[in-house]
Order: structure tokens, then sequence, then C-alpha cells
């Protein structure tokens, strides 16, 4: 199953910030986790995390560091800051809200013969 | 690790084709880079072969334009190059980043000095206006030997022609108000320009390159010094007013102390901004090439007209002629930058054609004015003046004959655009050798009149 466009961009924030609420990482490896995450449903343009990490770490959410791979390249590692941990707190909130009006809605249209009837 | 050449031959295009874009950094290259790597040592551990382990990591990377774009919106900025004057420590920190800035600072202080010191010190004007061009040239070109790390026997051997000059201009027993010093006094700054240029080569001279490079340079130098003196000039005046409002006479400071310090100062401050700048910003002076090239066509062809019309040449007025030698120099630099801007392996244009038609204009204003000092001299006599303009216009004339007959081969393509533009960088020298004898050989022969 493909998952619509803007469905991920507008979960990206909170999963790359949830993600690292749990240790540091790299680029390459936030990807793979969001993959393990979706059971490989959430495919992103990998060249697209650069960018919404560089925001990220401008608005002050994560910071980074540069380190040394096993292989002994330059790697770059991103970890969660306090601020960045507030918003998490907050999109998980604004989310929750989300998740619940949809699971309402998914109740009542899941019975979709009812309200047929109810207007026949 | 084993060595996969085709697949490391494979990312660095890749890598070079990323870096292309103005709008990632060298440290995203590598972070992105870092990324691709780790995706193909999965896909190869997954079984597949380096050419497939690579195809489907650059597929999943995505469009490289679009996530280009995706960092310009993050980072747009970028879209601006910057002028980094003082550089953040850099990675090879063997000089402090403030250094140059206080070099340079020092160096415009010096000429300033240099300058004061030569207004209160030499009294005869005459020897005052010889001598201006030695008191602020020295410190440019200490600029470059400090800049290119010129080694110490390298850059003595460049301080010696400058004590040379030094002597001559010094030395020689010019009558006041003759002409062969003043003829001197034009001439100095010529030499000590090229002088100059050798120490901003490097003491490379002989490169045709490093030539090409010192034009352009002396081009933007322009450019950056008249904006210079155009805000001080503002400020200046400001200044002036106002304090006049409150009644404070400023002119004696203006005169004695701003303007002596300030002048040769913003040269060596203009020196250092076109080098810091090179890279950062677009070349100025080839863009005005392009505007004033046609307009100098158009202007060499008035005053052709405006010549034929006035008749007979023995009666032409002298300042007429050393005004139209100030024209063939301009065309000359315009000639010059043209050139020095136009990537050598691109076809004749319709702007070849038109810079020919400049150089034809500027031949046949040339023949006329030749005819004109020829008709002079064989009906007055000759006096140093006459010489040194009649030099000045041959080897003009030499250079711009040669520059049309080669951009005509350019455009009929029998020769490659880089004759050209060596013709221009091995001709440059023959200016300052005939300087030099205008200096150097003039007054003893002229009998210092």
């Amino acid at each position: 199953m493909r998952i619509d466009k803007d469905l991920v961009a507008a979960s990206a924030t909170p999963l790359v910030l949830g993600i690292l609420s749990d240790g540091d990482l790299y680029g390459y490896a936030i990807l793979k986790r969001v993959s393990e995450l979706s059971d490989g449903g959430m495919q992103w343009t990998d060249g697209m995390l650069y960018p919404l990490l560089h925001r990220l770490e401008r608005l002050g959410y994560v910071s980074s560091s540069w380190g040394t791979s096993d292989a002994g390249r330059r790697r770059k590692h991103y970890a969660i800051t306090p601020t960045g941990r507030d918003a998490l707190a907050e999109r998980q909130r604004q989310w929750t809200v989300v998740a619940e009006a949809l699971r309402q809605v998914w109740h009542t249209t899941q019975r979709p013969p009812a309200a047929a009837e109810g207007w026949a | 690790m084993e060595s996969h050449p085709e697949l490391e031959a494979q990312i660095d295009r890749w890598r070079g084709y990323v870096q292309r874009s103005q709008a990632i950094s060298p440290a995203d290259v590598d972070e992105l880079e870092d990324h691709l790597r780790e995706h193909i040592a999965d896909r190869q551990a997954t079984g597949l072969d380096d050419e497939e382990a690579f195809l489907v990591a650059i597929k999943r990377m995505g469009n490289l334009d679009a996530v280009s774009q995706e960092f310009a919106r993050e980072h747009s900025e970028r879209l601006w190059k910057q002028l980094v004057l003082v550089p953040e420590a850099s990675a090879d920190a063997n000089t402090p980043p403030w250094r140059e800035l206080a070099v340079v600072l020092a160096l415009a202080v010096g000429a300033g000095a240099a300058v004061k010191a030569g207004l209160a010190w030499i009294d005869d004007a005459g020897a005052l206006v010889r001598n201006l061009g030695l008191l602020v040239f020295p410190f440019l070109a200490a600029y470059f030997m400090w800049k290119r790390r010129m080694t110490g026997p390298a850059a003595g051997a460049l301080l010696v022609p400058f004590g040379v000059l030094a002597v001559a201009l010094n030395l020689y027993p010019f009558t006041s108000n003759g002409s062969t010093g003043m003829l001197a006094a034009l001439h100095a700054p010529v030499v000590l320009w090229l002088l100059a240029g050798v120490a901003y080569v490097g003491g490379r001279w002989r490169s045709d390159k490093r030539r090409m490079d010192f034009v352009r340079f002396s081009g933007e130098l322009a450019i950056y010094y008249t904006l210079l003196a155009l805000g001080g000039a503002v400020l200046i005046a400001l200044t002036l007013a106002t304090l006049q409002l409150v009644g404070t006479d400023f002119e004696p400071a203006l005169e004695d102390w701003i303007l002596p310090f300030a002048v040769p100062g913003a040269l060596v401050v203009a020196t250092w901004l076109v080098e810091a700048k090179q890279h950062v910003v677009e070349n100025i002076a080839p863009v005005l090439t392009r505007v004033f090239t046609p307009l100098t066509v158009a202007m060499l062809l008035v005053l052709l007209a405006g010549l034929a019309t006035a008749g007979g040449f023995a009666d032409v007025d002298r300042n007429l002629l050393i005004l139209m030698d100030a024209i063939l120099v301009l065309v000359l630099c315009l000639l010059l930058y043209s050139i020095s801007a136009r990537d050598p392996l691109a076809p004749p244009g319709l702007f070849d054609a038109l810079q020919l038609v400049l150089v034809i204009a500027a031949l046949a204003v040339n023949a006329v004015m030749l005819a004109a000092m020829l008709t002079r001299i064989a009906e007055f006599g000759y006096s140093p003046n006459k010489i040194a303009a009649l030099g000045l216009n041959l080897l003009l004339l030499v250079h711009l004959a040669r520059a049309a007959w080669l951009a005509i081969e350019f455009l009929r393509g029998r020769r490659p655009f880089n004759v050209m533009e060596r013709w221009q960088t091995r001709y440059l020298p023959v200016y300052g050798a005939w300087a030099i004898i205008v200096v150097a050989v003039f007054p003893p022969v002229f009998g210092f009149s």
C-alpha cells in the first residue's frame, strides 16, 4: 500500500522527532526505522529527509554533530533537543485529536447500511 | 574495504552532479553521499551487484532537481553568493582570520602616510607629481608579495626596479615645467602598475593565463575604486555641509589629512576587496564592455566624421591629439575586457563581429592621428611630446592591426580564439618597455628640457 504524499509530508516531522526521542541517529538509520515502523508502507524520497532535518535543526528541534561511520566516512548525527521534545508533545496532542476524530468517523461510516435505512 | 572502481567512479560522477547545485553545500553533499553509500552497502548485502545497488539507491534518493529545490527552499540564502571578507577559522588555521585585514589596513595607512610625507617634504610640484606613484604602488606590490607568499629573493628582485625607477625620477636634473619631466611623471605609473602586476602574478609573469588574470583584476579594481571614491565623496560632502552649518571649518582637515590618507588607502582596500570577491561576484568590467562596445563604435564613427570635415591636419590642436590617444587607450581596454571574459571555446558570434568593427574604427582613427602627427612633425620639427605621442600611436597601431587580423581569422573559423587572447597578453609588456624608454631614455636624449 502506498501512502499518499501529503499524508507522508504531514506526518514526517512527528515521526522523525519521535524516532530521535529514542536516541541519536543519522539520516539513513532514521529512514530505515521509518520503514520498519510502517512495515515498508511509508516510502520516503530519501533525498527529501535532509532538507527536513535541516529545517528541524533551524527551528531548534534537533541538533547535529559530525562523527565518523564504521567505514571511516564523515557522518552527521542528529539528536532531539528539549525544544524538540516540547514540539513533539504538542504534535502528539494534535495527532491524538485527529486520530480520535478519524476513529469516530470510521466508526459511523462503518455502518452505512443503517444510515441508508434511516434515509430511505 | 574491497575496491569497486566502477562503483566509485559512478559515485564520483553523482557527487559532481549534486555539487553543481548551489543550494546544496559541500557538507550536505557529504551527508547525502554517506546515505547513498550506506544504502548501496545494504543492497549489496541482499545480493545485488554494484550496478544494481547503485541504481536502486539513486532511484530512492529521488529526483535531484526536486531535492535540490527542497534544499533551496530551506537554505535560500545560499542562492545569494556571500562575500566572506573575514573567513571563519578555517581548517588550515596557520593564519588567524583577522591577519589579512590587519595587513591590508596597515598597508593602506602606510600608503597614506607615504603620500602625506611626500606632500609635506617635497616642495617642488613637478617632483611631487613624479613621485606620487612611487609613494603608493610599492604598498600594493607589498600586499601581493605577502598574499602570494613570494620568497625573499623574488621579492628582493622585484624591489630593484622600484629602486631604479625612484633613482631615475629623482636624480635626473629635470628643468621645472619641462616636458620630459611631465612625460616621465605620466609614464612612471605604467611601469609601476606592471611591476605591481608582476607581484600580482606571484612572479609568474611569463604565464599568459596569469597575465590575463591581472588584466581582469585591473578592470575590477578600477570599478571598485570608483565605487569607493563615490561613497567617500558622499560621506565627505555630507560631513562638509553639516559642519559648515554648525560653523566649523572642515576644509583644512579634509585637505591636509583626510584626502592624503583616503585616496591612496582606498586603492589598497579596493585591491583587497577585488581579491576577496574574485570568485564570489560576477566580474563587472566585462558586463560593462558589452554595453559600451556598441556605444564606442558609434562614438568613433562620429569622431571620424568630425575629423574628416575639419580639413587640414597641420593645425590640429595638440590637446585634440592627447584626447584621441586617451580614446584609443579606452578602446583597447574595452577590447581587453571583453576578451578576458569570453569563453574561448564558444563559436564566433555577433559580438565578435561588433568587436572587429570597433577595432577597425579605432584603426581608422589611429591612422588619421598618425597622419596628423607626422604632418605636425614635418612642419614644426620634433619635440619630446610629439615623439612620445607618436611612439604610443605606433604601438597602438601594431596592437590594433594584429588584433583586427586575428579577429578576422577567428570569425572565418581559421584560428581558435586563444590566439587572439595570447596576442593581447603577449603585447602588454611592450607598453611597459615603451614607458621605461620615455622615463629613462627621453630625459637625457632631450637634455631634460
